[in-house]
């Protein structure tokens, strides 16, 4: 219904010109419209990165340079450097767990389906804007707050939560056992709830949009593999981030009002707890139950984007399209099943443990099939590598690596040993935090001149990428040896035991290539916003790629379409066809139009065709005779 | 003054990038190579994969193989071999694949990049490959998994009814540890009788746990099941004894437990290492606070002999502070001085 109105509302004006009644806070602050809105969450997600990255250098400087003298970070850190020029301990996990709730919660989470989801989802399906702009709206600015919140809570007093990002109780309920779980936990918590909020309006959005507002002929079978992605994410999200709050809520009644949900037995500072009966295995449960989820939330859309950019700068239909969509399917109910590999020491009981790493390793096959298709896609293509196309590649290439040794943790024998050291952390850092990020700069590239109507510039776009791409491996890659070696996550030092007394000059070398591939992303900083302004005038299709989006104006306005939304009538990977003269044929392009290129089932749809074609024909035609 | 120079180098290094950057911009628009769809950037990109392929390659295995003896701790314990058998049949397994795939997803760039006049193959989609590439993984994870589990449940079954057994308890920012004594029997124990003498919170009216001892040191015997209950007394823990492939948490209010058979003694380890000062640890692998890094236990493997006659030597708690038993019944004095 609301698009027909809005539809016909845009019928009656001349395009663009709607765009002189939005004044400056309606157009750039409290939009409705999702391209803004898109804007908006990835400039905040980028701040985020920047700032998430920030604090890993500073605790790589730590971890490189234990005797390093850090006096000069003073003006920064103030009293957390003490006297002698060295980090404070408590700081360090404070860093530890800041950079962990912010990279994967406002960078990866709502820095990339924020983006993302609400970009390309109405341009991609051909409609005018989500469901419902003003949830959208709603959705960044409590996000938004939720961030102010977490910020804040960076520099109060006693330091901003430090209990690892997980925030496991009791280390998190009480304040006696580290400052951080005083006001900085609570803060923790309150933006954490602002955050749900979001993500749940965001993901009732998205699936809303998704199901009721394609445009004719977009069926679910036509939809481009990040609508897929975006939509699977968006459901993932709705199911357990309620169980998240669900935890936390449950944290905040035994850190404030007494209960004993997770607290039990626990004799701290001289003195007693009341609490009986609660069970710091129970939050685990919830937590990861979100936890692990969320891995998919993070990496879902991140291959979604790859397989969309991959397909196009192949110049060649991605291979296995519906088995895409089903390996899609399969991870998105098997991540439900698999939240306690998280769990395999955690003193549960060894049977359930037994269950959790059978249907940990059946997640690996869906992952793998993933994989081959990419591979398969790749092969025989006509490869053009744009920046985004590099950064897909890569993505790939990290999942592969991340992914394989996701099989040795899954393994609950084998976990008993990698459980919690750098092998894990070169693991998740590789196949969910490196992918996903490097599935966020491919969609940058990818959309900006979508986003922009500009170019960004490719020779500092290739710069970045093999900066970052050589970078991440040079900074996870060493880290399995460090992990294989048994060193202990979350350590401020290893000089008191023998067996992490070595390394030091590894650690040295990962330090040095976080931070240079820290740097290097300023350089993907200045390309950004310079070419925001400066940046070579786009042409309409610059990837010549089949989706609907670039069927849009350069800049379009509130609605996308001028006049009518286009129909769709073929799947969007119709490149390189056999018989058509381009090697691309969008969307939009009626089989009718193609009889050369058509294959032999297609000819039979021809007729369904003819049928939307004509119905199409009758809107334009009553539209018309409402002038 | 230091600062100031840097400051300057920094900006004339940015400029002469900024140049750089300005010149190729206007050498392409120039050359109208920003009309292309894809520039000579694309074969330099293409054999960047490729160089990337092998230097990275090499890079990894020779670090591999160099590293080979650090990385790879000796192993002290029974399942610590199976343990990592697995692990290495894995790592088997999964470099196989690991170098398949990003061999091909590295040539293929160089293989199939962009050429005017070819066109790329359409090639939708072919059940057949897709049903041998879940086919075969899955097999493959089904033979991981079984010997997995197989393993697994070895670990975590019920420990032998001979175990010595062995309270560690896990505290900000330390571990406790404490003998069962002569009954072989951990006494009963109490978070709210937790006091500056009784760090355990021991019942001494509990009669089993009168001859309970601590030790500064975790001793065990060479060879015999040995049996850890492990609990904490404020936040999570978890031991980490790296060299006997074990790990479990520590949970307030939940006591677990882990049982192991220990292979070498801690004289056998330094000769095997050539490292006369050895010593088995234990970390904590569970953020505990500020002082996580420094959770150390000892771990002290010997002989069984040795280990019979040090355990008849160890005095008790109550032995070394008879007020603990103040207020309990004669009858349970009186067990205690026996």
């Amino acid at each position: 219904m609301s698009t027909a109105s809005v539809a016909n509302h845009d019928a009656a004006h001349d395009h663009g010109d709607h765009e002189h009644h939005d004044n400056f806070v309606t157009k750039y602050i409290f939009s409705q419209d999702h391209k803004m809105i898109a804007k908006q969450y990835l400039v905040t997600g980028m701040f985020w990165a920047l700032l998430g990255g920030f604090l890993s250098v500073l605790f790589r400087l730590q971890l490189g340079f234990p005797d390093m003298d850090m006096s000069f970070l003073r003006p920064i850190l103030g009293g957390w450097i003490d006297e002698t020029g060295h980090l404070d301990p408590t700081f360090y996990l404070a860093l530890v767990t800041m950079h962990g709730t912010i990279m994967v919660f406002f960078v990866l989470t709502a820095g990339l389906s924020g983006t993302f989801s609400n970009f390309l989802i109405p341009l991609q399906i051909g409609a005018r804007d989500m469901a419902s702009g003003f949830m959208n709206m709603l959705s960044y600015w409590l996000f938004f707050i939720s961030g102010v919140i977490m910020f804040i809570s960076l520099f109060i007093k006693t330091g901003p939560a430090s209990g690892g990002w997980v925030v496991y109780p009791p280390l998190s309920a009480l304040e006696q056992a580290i400052p951080g779980s005083g006001l900085g936990m609570t803060l923790w918590l309150v933006a954490m709830t602002f955050f749900i909020a979001s993500s749940l309006m965001g993901g009732i959005n998205y699936i809303t949009t998704v199901i009721n507002l394609r445009t004719r002929g977009m069926s679910f079978s036509k939809l481009p593999l990040t609508i897929w992605a975006f939509f699977l994410t968006a459901v993932i999200g709705l199911l357990s981030f309620p169980v998240l709050f669900a935890a936390a809520l449950l944290l905040v009644f035994d850190r404030s009002f007494g209960t004993s949900f997770y607290l039990s037995d626990i004799y701290i500072g001289g003195e007693a707890l009341p609490n009986t009966g609660g069970s710091p295995v129970l939050y685990q449960h919830l937590f990861w139950f979100l936890g692990h989820p969320e891995v998919y939330i993070v990496l879902l859309p991140a291959l979604g984007i790859t397989s969309e950019v991959i397909s196009t700068n192949s110049r060649k239909p991605i291979f296995g399209y519906k088995a895409m969509i089903i390996s899609l399917l399969g991870i998105t109910v098997l991540s439900f099943v698999v939240w306690a590999h998280h769990m395999f020491v955690s003193g549960m009981n060894p049977f359930l443990g037994s269950i959790f790493m059978f249907l940990t390793l059946i997640i690996a096959v869906p992952s793998a099939v993933k994989v081959f298709n990419y591979l398969t896609t790749l092969w025989r293509g006509n490869l053009i590598f744009t920046p985004a196309m590099l950064f897909s590649i890569g993505l790939v290439s990290f999942f592969i690596s991340g992914g394989l040794t996701g099989i040795f943790l899954g393994s609950s024998a084998i976990d008993i040993q990698l459980h919690d050291t750098y092998f894990v952390v070169a693991h998740f850092h590789l196949v969910m935090g490196s992918a996903s990020f490097f599935g966020m700069l491919a969609g940058v590239y990818h959309w900006f001149p979508k986003m922009f109507g500009r170019m960004m510039d490719a020779k500092l776009g290739y710069i970045h990428f093999w900066l970052s791409f050589v970078g991440v491996y040079m900074v996870f890659f060493p880290m399995h040896y460090i992990g294989i070696a048994g060193f202990p996550r979350r350590y401020y030092s290893f000089t008191n035991f023998e067996f992490t007394n070595m390394y030091t000059d590894l650690n040295m070398f990962v330090s040095v290539a976080a931070i240079i591939t820290f740097l290097a992303q300023f350089i993907f900083l200045f390309n950004f916003f310079y070419s925001m302004y400066k940046g070579r005038k786009a042409t309409l299709n610059p990837w010549q790629s089949n989706t609907l989006e670039w069927t849009t104006p350069l800049h379009p306005g509130h609605g996308n379409w001028p006049g009518e939304i286009p129909a769709v009538y073929r799947w969007p990977y119709d490149y390189s066809k056999p018989g058509a003269e381009d090697d691309f044929i969008p969307q939009t392009v009626p089989l009718s139009a193609t009889p050369e290129s058509n294959l032999p089932h297609e000819q039979e749809l021809v007729k369904v065709e003819l049928e939307i074609m004509k119905e199409e024909e009758e809107v334009l035609v009553s539209n018309d005779a409402k002038h | 003054m230091y600062g100031f120079l840097i400051g300057v180098g920094v900006l004339l290094i940015f400029s002469i990038i900024w140049m750089v950057y300005r010149i190729q911009t206007l050498v392409s628009v120039v050359k109208g190579s920003d009309k292309k769809i894809a520039s000579g950037s694309n074969k330099i990109n293409a054999i960047l994969f490729i160089v990337f392929l092998v230097g990275t390659g090499i890079l990894m295995f020779w670090y591999s193989i160099k590293e080979f003896h650090n990385y790879q701790l000796p192993i002290a314990s029974e399942h610590g071999v199976v343990t990592d058998a697995l692990f290495w049949w894995t790592m088997g397994i999964t470099g196989i694949v690991f170098l398949v795939t990003h061999v091909l997803l590295f040539i293929f760039p160089y293989m199939y990049r962009y050429d005017v006049k070819r066109k790329a193959s359409f090639y939708p989609d072919n059940n057949k490959l897709e049903i041998i590439w879940t086919a075969v993984p899955g097999l493959v994870l089904t033979g991981l998994v079984i010997s997995g589990w197989m393993a697994w449940s070895d670990i975590t079954a019920p420990a032998p009814e001979n175990a010595h057994v062995i309270e560690i308890m896990g505290y900000q920012f330390a571990w406790e540890v404490r003998y069962p004594g002569k009954d072989q029997v951990l006494g009963d124990y109490d978070y709210r009788l937790i006091t500056a003498t009784n760090s355990h919170g021991i019942d001494f009216t509990d009669k089993n746990a009168i001859d309970d001892f601590p030790s500064p040191v975790v001793k065990i015997p060479k060879g015999e099941p040995v049996l850890f209950k492990i609990r904490a007394r404020d936040v999570l823990h978890s031991v980490f004894a790296p060299h006997m492939r074990l790990k479990m948490d520590a949970v307030p209010g939940m006591p677990t437990r882990f049982w192991f058979v220990p292979t070498k003694t801690t004289a056998e380890m330094r000769e095997e290492t050539g490292n006369p000062e050895f010593q088995y640890e234990i970390a904590c692998t569970e953020v505990c606070g500020n002082g996580h890094f420094s959770m150390k236990k000892i771990i002290e493997v010997v002989e069984p002999e040795e280990y019979q006659k040090w355990y008849a030597e160890q005095k008790s708690y109550i032995q070394m502070n008879p007020a603990l038993a103040a207020g309990h019944s004669s009858e349970m004095n009186k067990l205690a001085e026996n």
